[in-house]
């Protein structure tokens, strides 16, 4: 029932530092994920793109040295199109992802509480109905663990270097573009963001 | 004056870098990548085994995940996010950016004062994103960022149409006008 105490240790470790950037980003915040899926506030997109960027750079880098392996979830299409479109919808009810749902609690907001719980009572559905859902998540084909430089039949470091090069254009463009000046973005406003 | 750990914000860029680099560390010590949602499912069905033990033998759940090795535990991912609790919450009482809000701003300006109603929803929604997040293998960190930084077909899709439903669901629910309040 319980992995070497070394591997839970790491894990630990790994979370704590996940979950201060998290609370830094001011992503377990209801008000900053709502801004992003009204395409008001860009600040999960601007994290979550960084992170892809610069993490594919090293993970490819430690598979190439062999001190790593790729951890490439299935494509079955039923179960992620349909796990995606639920899922969606009631990240936007909510207003927390998972992660950041537990940061949000770990912030004191008792909306993401209550979330968390209801998160367990999904999870213990899932695992209720395991068997029904089987054809479900197996409907439209099983694409196997496809990764899109085999898809493409190309290096993963062209894709790599594509997304650098993409990612630091996007950056150029935003960035250099004069900004709005709104009551919002001065510090003690953000302070109270919701 | 100048600690960054005081701060309440921190650049967007650098705190996604710093999650790339972290997935680094993740790949380099445990060959895991970061996620959120099979630490839910595994304390689901450890509470399950719990309260009825021959679940174990008669459940289709927990044989396919014996014979694929995978038998619920307490491992590095279910670590994972009670640090990512603690890590908030230290860096929540660095910064002094603390709340015990029952009810965001952005709702209550568009469903009112109502706890009841905000806590039933948050419920249902947290259930119905986590139903999703297992039937797709993964979620925002698992698909999102780790799937992705992998180039993972699947997550790649897996984003393209989480975003477009979320964003469509957050349009429904506060329109155009609703999104002038944010």
């Amino acid at each position: 029932m319980f992995e070497d105490p070394t591997r839970l240790v790491l894990g630990l470790l790994t979370g704590v530092v996940f979950g201060f950037l998290l609370q830094k980003g001011r992503v377990a915040k209801y008000g900053v994920i709502l801004g992003q899926l009204l395409l008001k506030d860009w600040t999960v997109v601007k994290i979550m793109g960084s992170a892809v960027v610069v993490g594919s750079v090293g993970v490819f880098a430690l598979v190439d040295g062999g001190q790593a392996s790729l951890h490439i979830k299935p494509l079955l299409l039923g179960g992620v199109l349909v796990g995606a479109v639920l899922f969606g919808a009631g990240m936007a009810v909510l207003g927390y992802c998972p992660g950041t749902s537990v940061a949000a609690c770990g912030e004191g907001r008792r909306d993401a509480m209550v979330g968390v719980l209801g998160m367990l009572a999904g999870a213990g559905l899932f695992v209720a109905l395991y068997s029904p859902l089987q054809p479900l998540i197996h409907a439209w084909g099983d694409y196997g663990k496809l990764t899109l430089h085999e898809w493409l039949g190309v290096s993963p470091w062209l894709i790599v270097a594509g997304l650098v090069t993409a990612s630091l254009l996007i950056v150029w463009f935003v960035e250099s573009r004069p900004h709005r000046r709104e009551p919002a973005e001065t510090p003690g406003a953000r302070h109270a963001a919701g | 004056m100048n600690n960054p750990l005081t701060k309440t914000a921190w650049s967007p860029y650098a705190v996604g870098a710093a999650i790339g680099v972290l997935s680094w560390f993740a790949f380099a010590t445990a060959d895991h990548p970061l996620g959120i949602t099979s630490a839910f499912e595994n304390t689901a069905a450890l509470a399950g085994q719990a309260v009825a033990p021959s679940l174990e033998e008669t459940h289709p759940y927990y044989v396919d995940k014996a014979k694929e090795g995978e038998s619920p535990k307490i491992g590095w991912e279910w670590m994972l996010v009670v640090g990512v609790f603690v890590g908030a919450l230290l860096s929540s009482l660095s910064s002094g950016d603390r709340t015990n809000l029952k009810v965001p701003p952005l709702w209550r300006s568009r469903f009112g004062e109502g706890t009841a109603k905000r806590f039933v929803v948050a419920f249902l929604g947290g259930a119905v994103m986590m139903f999703g997040a297992r039937l797709a293998q993964g979620c925002t960190s698992g698909h999102g960022i780790s799937g992705t930084l992998q180039l993972a077909a699947s997550s790649w899709l897996f984003v393209a149409a989480m975003f477009a439903a979320a964003v469509a669901t957050a349009f429904l629910l506060y329109g155009k006008e609703g999104a002038n309040n944010v």
